[in-house]
């Protein structure tokens, strides 16, 4: 009997995530939330740039371009949580075929390959003054360059494919592969001996960052998070529209065919 | 300007050219996501209002 609410409770949580996977439901729910989402996102980022810029500390060993890992390392986290987020999605699409997860993969591509860039581009930024190399073929950056060549991958396999539907369960199964690279990316730096340092904040024993740094780092990684859902909640938008301009233009062009058929003039 | 260069070092083109990078594939990211809704609410609009999704063809035959 303990059980009963409890049960009562998941059941309605499940029930509520089902409506909100509705497409319909799905627009009027990101309708209402992105105006608020993408403010909280704003603030945040603009917040947690003047204190990585002004408030936190130049690092005792690598001095100013400490700060080049205020937007490295969030790229980082977004590029391989884009890639999970696709990888539940891919789930949802082959397991329950449910539109709302193949709109939910596509959507997610883009946005995490950016983050994947971004990570790369200045990664090799702050490895040349550090270093001494903008790039060197160490387990970390190769994985992260291949995530990167992955993302390109799915993007264009959905679009060779015109069928919305097919081109998911394909995209969905390649994606299940390839997730395989995002374990491997996290644990490279303690695989192998790379020239990437190891993990600083997300570490069993906890972050080894100064609290100076890991605050502005931390709420620039919500902030980031959140940009980064605005605009995924806005693709997801924009691609629930195209399958319905795609429904009605075939109704419409079904329609005129009828009509001429008729011989009745559109 | 060259304060903020001073300021940030002898490697303070890494570090602006680092926040530029990240700022332009943010900008070009979110520019093109808007365009596009905008884009397929334009054709969307446009179909609705031919009233594309209607069937009466359908019922006629």
């Amino acid at each position: 009997m303990a059980l009963k609410p409890r049960t009562d409770d998941i059941a309605g949580i499940m029930a509520s995530l089902i409506d909100l996977a509705n497409p319909t439901r799905f627009m009027r729910f990101s309708a209402v939330v992105l105006p608020w989402l993408a403010a909280i996102a704003t603030l945040l980022i603009v917040v947690g740039l003047y204190l990585a810029w002004f408030e936190a500390p130049a690092d005792y060993q690598q001095g100013e371009t400490i700060r080049i890992m205020f937007i490295h390392v969030p790229a980082a986290w977004l590029a391989m949580m884009f890639y999970s987020m696709m990888t539940l999605s891919a789930l949802g699409t082959l397991v329950w075929r449910h539109p709302l997860a193949d709109v939910a993969q596509k959507a997610a591509a883009p946005i995490g390959a950016c983050f994947a860039l971004i990570c790369l581009v200045t990664g090799s930024l702050w490895g040349k003054p550090m270093w001494g190399t903008y790039w060197v073929w160490d387990a970390r950056l190769t994985s992260m360059l291949v995530l990167l060549l992955i993302y390109l991958g799915l993007i264009a396999l959905w679009r060779a494919l015109d069928d919305p539907s097919r081109a998911a369960r394909a995209v969905a199964i390649l994606t299940l592969v390839g997730f395989v690279n995002v374990p491997i990316i996290k644990f490279s730096v303690d695989w192998w001996n790379t020239l990437h340092q190891p993990a600083s904040v997300l570490r069993m024993g906890g972050p080894t960052i100064h609290p100076s740094m890991l605050w502005p780092l931390l709420i620039l990684a919500v902030g980031f998070t959140l940009f980064a859902l605005s605009l995924h909640m806005v693709a997801m938008r924009a691609e629930i529209m195209r399958r319905r301009v795609r429904t009605l233009t075939i109704l419409e062009a079904e329609r005129l065919d009828r009509l001429a058929a008729q011989g009745v003039p559109a | 300007m060259s304060g903020l260069i001073d300021h940030l070092g002898p490697h303070a083109g890494f570090i602006l050219a680092s926040y530029g990078a990240a700022g332009l594939v943010l900008i070009g990211l979110t520019l093109a996501i808007l365009r596009d809704h905008a884009a397929q609410k334009r054709a969307l609009d446009a179909l609705e209002r031919r009233g594309a999704g209607r069937r009466s063809g359908r019922e006629g035959a």
